[in-house]
């Protein structure tokens, strides 16, 4: 169920990251690229989920950590969107997957060479809003005036550590310039296809087999045409 | 037909609609049944009496709240206060609603 990988690191060197797999395979295989940062954690159970559905209904997938993030030991504060793009190209194609499913801000890193569904697509800008207004409530409740304003303009030059998340100057720049985006022929599934609640507004983190059945279902119906 | 759209294009939504969309907002962030939220009252607890309310969810909330309602909520304007209850929620929004 487990794999490991070589994954191209920021250095030009490569490095090894664990996959979690469904793998015996099989002609149709899919690539998982999960939300990033607080909603990766958010995400995780509910990914597996749809995994184990696509695995039972004869479809291979994986789900490849990418350096900085989930089990990798590369500190997150050296990686970059571009950095992560680059991975989960290679990831690709060492896993030969042959179609691509990436939930919310996952859609950044979408390879743009395969058939690939994104769920509930973010933009980069709204992901560093949060995560901003997240470290100022935080701050105000210890009782520190921190402005969203005077943090990005810091954090675009030495990097900041935002809700727990160690992120470079780098990553900073890339949210607030927000150019990354999925393809633009992946196809979109928005909340309201799937039914029931947001499960990335959730605060406690949580799962549901119901909205697994119908994404799964989705994109099953997709690989059969 | 017509009338009625420029018309409720030109006041926003009413304040029955934004206490509905601030419920429905806070069911999908706490994980509650309607007929939980349709029981907030104007006292009801929210930050600093629901532990799952932490920085990152309520962060989450007031973007959501954002989107839903197409209203900007700035940094200063977010206080202990309009967070403490749904009834101060509610004031809050409803006032950002109608500077909007």
């Amino acid at each position: 169920m487990y794999a490991t990988w070589p994954c191209p690191l920021p250095d030009g060197s490569t490095g090894e990251e664990m996959a979690l797999r469904f793998d015996k395979d099989r002609p149709r295989r899919l690539l998982m690229i999960p939300p990033m940062f607080d909603e990766a954690n958010k995400f995780r159970h509910q990914v597996t989920e749809i995994m184990r559905r696509f695995d039972a209904n004869g479809v291979d997938c994986v789900l490849p950590d990418l350096p900085g993030c989930n089990e990798s030991t590369a500190p997150l504060a050296d990686q970059s969107i571009a950095g992560w793009r680059t991975a989960t190209v290679a990831a690709a194609a060492h896993f030969a997957v042959t179609h691509v499913f990436a939930v919310r801000s996952g859609g950044w890193l979408m390879p743009d060479t395969l058939p690939s569904w994104i769920y509930a697509p973010v933009k980069p800008r709204q992901v560093l809003r949060g995560m901003l207004r997240a470290r100022s409530l935080a701050a105000r409740e210890a009782g520190v005036s921190e402005s969203s304003e005077d943090l990005l303009a810091s954090g675009r030059q030495e990097g900041l550590t935002l809700a727990g998340w160690d992120l470079g100057g780098a990553l900073i720049r890339e949210l607030d310039e927000g150019e990354f985006a999925p393809p633009a022929d992946a196809v979109t599934i928005e909340q309201g296809e799937v039914g029931g609640k947001p499960l990335w507004l959730r605060a406690e983190n949580d799962h549901d087999p119901a909205q697994a059945d119908t994404l799964a279902g989705i994109i099953l119906g997709g690989l059969a045409d | 037909m017509t009338a009625d759209t420029a018309s409720a294009a030109k006041t926003g939504p009413s304040r029955s609609e934004i206490d509905q969309t601030l419920r429905a907002i806070l069911r999908d962030v706490l994980g509650l049944d309607q007929a939980q939220v349709d029981g907030f009252d104007g006292e009801t607890g929210l930050f600093g009496h629901l532990p799952e309310l932490d920085s990152m969810a309520v962060a989450g909330l007031l973007t959501e709240i954002e989107d839903r309602l197409d209203i900007v909520i700035e940094d200063e304007d977010v206080d202990g206060e309009m967070l403490e209850s749904y009834g101060g929620l509610l004031a809050f929004t409803e006032a950002k609603v109608v500077e909007g």
